[in-house]
């Protein structure tokens, strides 16, 4: 009598609205997307009507693209210097709120939001800060660098990437310190107090106590912070807008123009809806291998207590 | 102990409170220029503003400014959000208890691929996305572009996947005899569901809650495709970078509508700061 009635009404009405939004919202989009890489797809034909064929077209000509490809190359370098900034930033900050100041929550509060106001807005706030406030504190401190408008860290693109890593780094930091404040909250007493007792400097005590015991949280925080910095966008467009220009390959081009907003310029901005569908493609399946070599190896150096 | 204090702790707390500064230097910027001329935010960012009382004035002047249509970019904001965040706890929810308290090969294969669209980013999405809209709306008659129905229909596909995970993994700790002696005493399936474990759910509702509605909040590429440029309804990430793209170099009116778009956050995190806090992290990483 159970076993019959186990795909009941019941079952296929409350799964039925989530069943259709995935339907509509992911699968369809997901494989029509697949699809039309391979076509001359744009925004302006109709699907049916003047679609056709063209096999792997598409991609071979991004591969040729210097402009993807330089996206590409800066989005490796971002992603790699955000996740170290990150990471070093926020497992210092994780140390430091774990002791017994007066003042931890505060800290730790205050630390966590930038993480809750949206990247968009947070670009904006930081370009006033780098182009106005930082030549002013310049100019009060009498620091001629910062004062000087040919320094201002979004005036080339080289410097530009490294305010973006700034900011990501403040943005984002306070989220993953919580992760490891989490952590280290679970390494036992006894093994701090011995390595006190045995006189172990705290260099040591760092290396081999308490990063050993916090792997898992690493394995955590380096795959949400890859992920995150290698699908930046809104950041991008209020900070930089893709500018100032730099030379690649013989070709003047966006200077700062990661993946994310590469694959929306191309299929918006050049109407080349094809074009950037398969480097939308290209980005998936990039993201899902690093990720997913990224978790294995950390995987295999988690400690078990 | 005192002095232990002291020799051991001052150094820390030192640098916990520089630190402390440096973080919320930022906000503390955007505060003190929203309320200046333009002419003094570029001479001198870094001072106090000579009148506090020009803040109120260029907040009203942006609420009720039809160049910003900063209100009823709000109101839209609120309805999105709202709307998405109830859709989403109810719906989710519920699929993930029939997903839970039905073992079969099938059952937990629809979980399985809710699981793995987890990984789809947004980006290989949403260009087919936009002209599919188009498609459906030729097909059904009902607008899906530029409309809150298509945006939230949309927050439901790629929020959805997450909160089943969260409420399955709940659900399963909640021990089946509770449900069992509902059904014994005449409970029908969907009103053991509404009536006896929808309320247990509560803690992984604020999760979903704080969650999705920071990220629906503050969404800018979602809207800006679906909503489009140049639209009635906007956002408010949409409307400030409409403005700020339209009035380059007014820092006095962009750095006050930054202002008023966080301060709803800011509040809301004042308020119940240890339930975000615990809520965004649970949700990730699971």
């Amino acid at each position: 009598m159970k076993r019959r009635r186990q795909h009941g009404a019941v079952f296929w009405l409350f799964l039925a609205p989530v069943l259709l939004a995935f339907l509509l919202v992911i699968v369809v989009p997901f494989f029509l997307g697949a699809y039309y890489s391979f076509t001359n797809w744009s925004a302006t034909a109709r699907a049916g009507e003047t679609l056709k064929l063209i096999g792997l077209a598409n991609y071979a000509r991004i591969l040729k693209d210097p402009s993807f490809l330089y996206s590409f190359l800066i989005t490796a370098i971002y992603t790699v210097l955000n996740m170290i900034a990150i990471n070093v930033a926020s497992f210092g900050l994780a140390m430091l709120v774990t002791r017994a100041l007066k003042g931890r929550n505060v800290y730790r509060a205050s630390f966590f939001v930038p993480n809750l106001i949206g990247g968009l807005i947070l670009g904006y706030i930081w370009q006033f800060i780098f182009n106005n406030a930082i030549p002013s504190i310049g100019t009060a401190l009498g620091i001629a660098a910062w004062a000087n408008p040919a320094n201002l860290l979004l005036a080339k693109s080289t410097t530009a990437l490294l305010a973006m890593v700034i900011v990501g780094t403040w943005q984002y930091a306070g989220y993953i310190m919580v992760i490891y404040v989490a952590a280290l909250e679970t390494i036992p007493h006894e093994l701090i107090e011995a390595s006190f007792i045995d006189g172990v400097s705290a260099w040591r005590r760092l290396r081999a106590i308490t990063i050993p015991l916090t792997r898992q949280a690493f394995t955590v925080t380096l795959f949400l912070t890859l992920v995150n910095s290698f699908k930046q966008f809104d950041v991008n467009v209020s900070l930089t807008a893709g500018g100032p220009s730099a030379i690649f390959a013989g070709r003047p081009l966006y200077g700062t123009e990661l993946l994310a907003m590469n694959i929306y310029n191309q299929g918006l901005r050049s109407n080349d809806m094809a074009g950037g569908q398969a480097r939308a493609v290209v980005f998936f399946v990039v993201l899902v291998i690093v990720s997913v070599i990224q978790v294995a190896l950390n995987k295999r150096r988690e400690v078990e207590l | 102990m005192k002095t232990r204090y002291f020799t051991r702790l001052l150094g820390p707390e030192a640098l916990a409170v520089a630190l402390f500064i440096v973080f919320l230097f930022p906000f503390f910027i955007v505060l003190i220029n929203s309320g200046k001329t333009p002419f003094e935010i570029t001479q001198s960012p870094l001072t106090f503003p000579s009148d506090w009382a020009k803040i109120p004035q260029n907040m009203a002047l942006i609420w009720t400014s039809p160049n910003v249509q900063y209100s009823s970019s709000f109101l839209s904001s609120v309805i999105i959000t709202v709307v998405s965040l109830v859709l989403l706890n109810v719906l989710s929810s519920q699929a993930a208890w029939v997903l839970v308290r039905t073992k079969t090969r099938l059952s937990s294969g629809i979980f399985l691929m809710f699981v793995a669209a987890m990984v789809v980013p947004f980006q290989i999405v949403m260009f087919p996305l936009l002209s599919w809209f188009r498609e459906l709306t030729v097909l059904t008659g009902i607008r899906l572009l530029r409309t809150y129905t298509g945006l939230i229909l949309a927050y439901i596909g790629f929020g959805m996947s997450q909160c089943i995970f969260l409420f399955h993994g709940f659900i399963k700790s909640i021990p089946l005899e509770i449900e069992e002696a509902a059904t014994i005493d005449g409970c029908r399936p969907a009103q053991t569901f509404y009536q006896i474990v929808f309320p247990i759910l509560r803690p992984i509702h604020a999760t979903v809650v704080v969650l999705n509605g920071i990220w629906i909040w503050n969404d800018y590429l979602l809207p800006l495709l679906i909503l489009g440029k140049g639209n009635r309804v906007m956002t408010i990430p949409l409307a400030v970078s409409n403005f700020a793209g339209a009035y380059v170099k007014q820092w006095d009116l962009i750095l006050t509508a930054i202002l008023m778009a966080m301060i709803p956050i800011v509040v809301l995190f004042l308020v119940a700061q240890r339930s975000i806090i615990r809520g965004m992290v649970a949700g990730s990483i699971k």
